[in-house]
Parts: C-alpha cells; sequence; structure tokens
C-alpha cells in the first residue's frame, strides 16, 4: 500500500519537524529514518525532500549548517529551532485530533465493513447515507 | 571498486552536476547537497550488491525527475527564475575581479560626471555656451568608454595611438570651423559627431575581434542594450530628479539651478558608462531586451506600413513634399534597420526560414515602397524642396540606409529560398557599419565648409 500523494506532501512537515526533533540531521539520513518508521509505505521521491526543508528554513522552523562530514564530503546539516518545535506540538495536536476524528467514525463502521475489500461505492450502498 | 570504475563513475556524477547547474531553479549549493545525497545513495547501494553503473542508475532515479524535482525548486525558490545580477549574494558569486571593476567603474563614472564641468574651471558654463557643449559633447563620455573597453580588452599601444589620434582629430573639426550663430551646419554637427565616433567605441568594444562578423555583432547588441538600459536609467533619474526638487521646495530651498548645472549633466554622462558596465556584466544573465522589442514590434510596424500603403493606392493621395518629409521618412528606415538589425542579432543563423522571417521581409519591403514613393514626390518637386545643408544630409542617410535595407532585402529573399544562407545577412549588416560612421563624418568635416559655415 502505497499513502497517496496529498497524505504525503501533508505529513512530510510534521515528520521532519519530529525527526529533527530526534536530533540534527541531514538530507540521507532523514529519507533513511522516514523509511524505517513508516515501514516503507511512505515512498518520497528522495530530491523533493529538499524543497521541503528549505521550505522549513525559510518559516524559520529549522536552521541549516554547512559542515565537512566523515568522508570529506561538505554536507548540510538541520537543527530545529524553538519555532520548529511550537509548530510540531501545533501540527501534532492537529494531526492528533484528524485520527481521533477518523478513529470514531472507524469504529462505527468496524462492524458493517470488513477492513481492506471496501470501496466508497460499498460504504454508501451499506447505508452510511 | 576498481580504479577505471570509480573514475567512470565520477565522469557520470560529473555530467550529472553539470545537467543539475543548467537548471535556474536549482543553485549551486543545492546542487552540492543532492550531490552528498547521491553518494551516499550510490555507497550504500554498492554496499547492498549493486555494481557501481546500477547504483548509480538507481540513485539518480530514487532523486526523482530532474523536471519535477526543478519545478519544486522552482516552487519554493522563485526569485531565481528572475535572474539576479548587480549585486551577486556574498559567496555565491562574487569573485575578487568582479568587485575591482565595479570599483573601476564607479570611478569612471564619476569622471565622466566630473568631466563635464571641467570647462566651468576654464569660465565656460553651460547655461551660456550650449552651441560649445552640444558639439563637444562627445568628448566628455566617450573617451572614457573608449578607454574603459580598451583596457578590458587588453588593447595595446596600436589601437589606443589610433583612438586618440581619432579623437583629437575629431576635436579639431568640431571646434574650428567658424560657425555663424543657431546655423544648420552647425547642428548637423552636433548630431554627426556621436555617430561618427560611436564606431571608435564599437572596435575598442570588440577589440581583436572587431574583423570578425561576431565580434562587430556583438558590438551591434551591446548598444541596443545600452540604449535600452540608458532609457531605464533616465526614467529613474527623472524621478530622482523631480523627487530632490519636491522636497527642497518643501523646506524652501530652490534647487532649480543645481538639478540643471549640476544634476543633469553631471547623472546624464556618469549614465552612459553605468549602462556600458551593466550591459557587459549582465549580458550572459539576462535575456536581451532589444530582441524581444523586435519581436513585439516588427509585426505591428509591417501592420502600420501596409495599412499606409493600401490607404495611398485606396486614396490616390500623393506624399505632400513638407519640409520634414525625408527625416521623418528616415526615422523610419531607422526604425525598420533597427528591427531587422535585432531580429538578425538574436537570430540562430542554422535554423531553418520561418514565419518570422517572411514578416521581416513584408516590413522591409513595405519600408522600401514608402520611402520609395517619398523620394518619387520629391524628385518630382525638387525645384521647390531645395538644397540646403539639412535636407542634403537627410538625402544622404535617406540613400545610405536605402542601400542597406534594399540589399538586406535581396539576401533575405535568397535566404527564405533556400538560395543562399542567413550568415550572409549577417555579414553585410555588420561590414556596413563603418558606412555610417563614415557618412556622419563626411557630414562633420565636409558639409560645414561646403555650405558656408551656414
Amino acid at each position: 500500500m502505497d499513502i497517496n500523494k496529498e497524505l504525503t506532501a501533508a505529513s512530510s512537515t510534521p515528520l521532519v519537524l519530529a525527526i529533527l526533533a530526534e536530533g540534527d540531521s541531514y538530507g540521507y539520513a532523514i529519507l533513511q529514518r522516514v523509511r524505517e518508521l513508516s515501514g516503507g509505505r511512505i515512498a518520497w521521491t528522495d530530491g523533493m525532500l529538499y524543497p521541503v526543508l528549505h521550505r522549513l528554513e525559510r518559516y524559520g522552523y529549522i536552521q541549516a549548517r554547512w559542515q565537512v562530514a566523515e568522508n570529506g564530503r561538505r554536507r548540510k546539516y538541520y537543527r530545529i529551532t524553538t519555532d520548529g518545535r511550537a509548530q510540531l506540538a501545533e501540527e501534532r495536536r492537529q494531526w492528533q485530533a484528524v485520527d481521533a476524528t477518523l478513529r470514531n467514525i472507524w469504529k462505527a463502521f468496524m462492524l458493517a465493513l470488513p477492513a481492506g475489500n471496501h470501496t466508497t461505492a460499498a460504504f454508501v450502498r451499506q447505508g452510511a447515507i | 571498486m576498481s580504479n577505471s570504475e570509480s573514475t567512470l563513475l565520477e565522469e557520470r556524477i560529473d555530467q550529472w552536476r553539470s545537467y543539475l547547474l543548467r537548471r535556474q531553479a536549482i543553485g549551486s549549493l543545492d546542487v552540492i547537497e543532492l550531490e552528498d545525497h547521491l553518494r551516499e545513495q550510490i555507497d550504500h547501494l554498492m554496499t547492498a550488491g549493486l555494481d557501481t553503473d546500477e547504483a548509480f542508475l538507481v540513485a539518480v532515479k530514487r532523486l526523482g525527475a530532474l523536471d519535477a524535482l526543478s519545478r519544486e525548486y522552482a516552487v519554493e525558490h522563485s526569485e531565481r527564475l528572475w535572474k539576479q545580477m548587480v549585486l551577486p549574494d556574498g559567496a555565491e558569486r562574487a569573485s575578487r575581479g568582479n568587485s575591482k571593476e565595479a570599483i573601476l567603474v564607479l570611478c569612471l563614472a564619476v569622471a565622466a560626471a566630473l568631466l563635464i564641468k571641467l570647462p566651468v574651471l576654464f569660465g565656460l558654463r553651460i547655461e551660456d555656451h550650449t552651441a560649445i557643449y552640444a558639439r563637444n559633447i562627445s568628448f566628455f563620455v566617450l573617451p572614457i568608454l573608449t578607454g574603459y573597453f580598451a583596457w578590458k580588452r587588453g588593447l595595446r599601444g596600436g589601437a589606443i595611438r589610433l583612438f586618440a589620434a581619432g579623437y583629437v582629430l575629431a576635436a579639431v573639426f568640431a571646434n574650428v570651423y567658424p560657425f555663424s550663430g543657431n546655423g544648420n551646419t552647425e547642428m548637423l554637427t552636433v548630431l554627426h559627431l556621436p555617430i561618427s565616433l560611436w564606431l571608435m567605441v564599437g572596435m575598442a568594444y570588440a577589440g581583436s575581434r572587431w574583423n570578425q562578423v561576431a565580434g562587430r555583432m556583438d558590438f551591434i547588441r551591446f548598444s541596443g542594450e545600452l540604449f535600452i538600459y540608458y532609457v531605464l536609467i533616465a526614467l529613474g533619474g527623472g524621478v530622482l530628479t523631480a523627487f530632490s526638487a519636491m522636497i527642497f521646495d518643501a523646506i524652501g530651498v530652490y534647487s532649480e539651478d543645481f538639478i540643471a548645472t549640476w544634476l543633469l549633466p553631471c547623472g546624464a554622462s556618469g549614465a552612459v558608462i553605468i549602462a556600458a558596465w551593466l550591459v557587459e556584466a549582465k549580458k550572459s544573465v539576462i535575456e536581451n531586451m532589444a530582441p524581444v522589442l523586435t519581436r513585439l514590434f516588427t509585426p505591428l510596424f509591417a501592420v502600420l506600413l501596409l495599412v499606409f500603403l493600401g490607404a495611398m493606392l485606396w486614396t490616390g493621395r500623393p506624399i505632400d513634399v513638407q519640409r520634414d518629409i525625408l527625416i521623418a521618412f528616415d526615422l523610419l528606415l531607422v526604425v525598420v534597420l533597427g528591427l531587422l538589425l535585432y531580429a538578425v542579432s538574436a537570430r540562430d543563423p542554422l535554423s531553418p526560414p520561418g514565419p518570422f522571417d517572411v514578416l521581416q521581409v513584408v516590413l522591409v519591403i513595405a519600408a522600401l515602397l514608402a520611402n520609395g514613393a517619398a523620394l518619387w514626390a520629391i524628385a518630382a518637386r525638387i525645384s521647390e524642396f531645395g538644397f540646403s545643408p539639412n535636407k542634403v544630409a537627410a538625402l544622404g542617410e535617406n540613400v545610405v540606409l536605402l542601400i542597406n535595407l534594399a540589399w538586406s532585402a535581396v539576401l533575405y529573399i535568397r535566404f527564405l529560398r533556400r538560395r543562399g544562407s542567413f550568415a550572409q545577412l549577417e555579414r553585410w549588416q555588420t561590414d556596413y557599419l563603418p558606412v555610417y560612421a563614415i557618412w556622419a563624418a563626411l557630414v562633420v568635416i565636409v558639409f560645414p565648409p561646403l555650405f558656408g559655415y551656414a
């Protein structure tokens, strides 16, 4: 199962901020961490992470610095700022609210719908409306 | 990884990097960041057992399609699509050579601005000796501009002596003739001297490439861009002037005298140097404006001329021979020549003829027909028309432009019919440059004595 584009995009901010809240990191390592956390279900095109990082930097949620990595290459590390942490907390509240809402409605359908093989049409037919 | 494999990989990464650098939206620092990512990905994949080739391909693929990636960067960094030029931001581009040149240019601009006030030291004030200033206006700016390019192109001895001799000679002719006050020939000198001296600026600009078509073509491009920049700077200067007049008026300090005798003349001459430097500095950074304007106005002028010719045929009205009729048609030919020249300068000589080329030919032929009608009307009433210096000069200019455009039309039609190459048209235009300067020099040198300094 792949998560659709809109959800991937929407979740990128809290995900990146949360990973950076664990400690400073850089692009490749952040992507590895996303893969690990999502069990491979969130598939970002690697390059797309960087414009996201630059946007968060512009908002002031993260700060970048250049450093020479142990292999001698120049590498750009990112660190979360105080503003970033506040934003992360805010995002978290919002996602939790969405999650809680969805959970409630999933519960209501739990008996009617066997998970996994339904379509929206089935939803309607089975009396959701 | 063997040695040859690792060189191969480096080559591929180099190639990939150069593709990336071509994208405007992706900055050079972004490329370093992405390259670090790519290399780490490749290392990882190779540890997992892929060979160099496979690892490279997979890693590049995972970074995403270049177009999509560049679009994402563009969304985040939209300012990069507006190419920045005057003051390149800090670490990225500021090389020492650039800033050294900027300081030099600033000094030269100040020198040009002060030079125009130099005659005041000898008691010649602009407001009292307008004619002397007008005749010598070229000498306050053009030698500095010539010197700047001579320095920039590393020109030596012979060329420098030629320029110096040219300016001295021009200064002599501009000042030794006993012009009668407010005469026509004096006005002609004022108008024609800068045109002939502009050729020397061109020779300095093109440097050792003056005898190549490409070098002279660059000079044509430079001239067009310089004109546009100068107009823009002049507009800005106008706003500045208006504000300084307004705010000083508000506190009861009247600045009009200062503006007229200092701000305007000094600003106008310093701005030439600044504009020239801007054109030089940004020529590879920003799309040239002159060809853009050409694209915009070529169809409009073509329609205008066709409608004019149609109206003339329809109403059967001949062209009324009035005083400034020739000057009006000279200016028309200048505009058409400008449109042709800047279309030529921006065109890839190797691409096949297209609709815009046809339009260009229509424009030139329509202009030739309209001009022919005007000349016909003048020839029919030559006795009334008379031969004042102004009219002879205007007629000469008309012939100079006519020859250029007529032969251009022939070359262009040959190109459209695939009987000739576009390069021939380029060569004709660039070879013709000295003709303008020689004609202008003739007007400056021969006309005043010929017409009794009237």
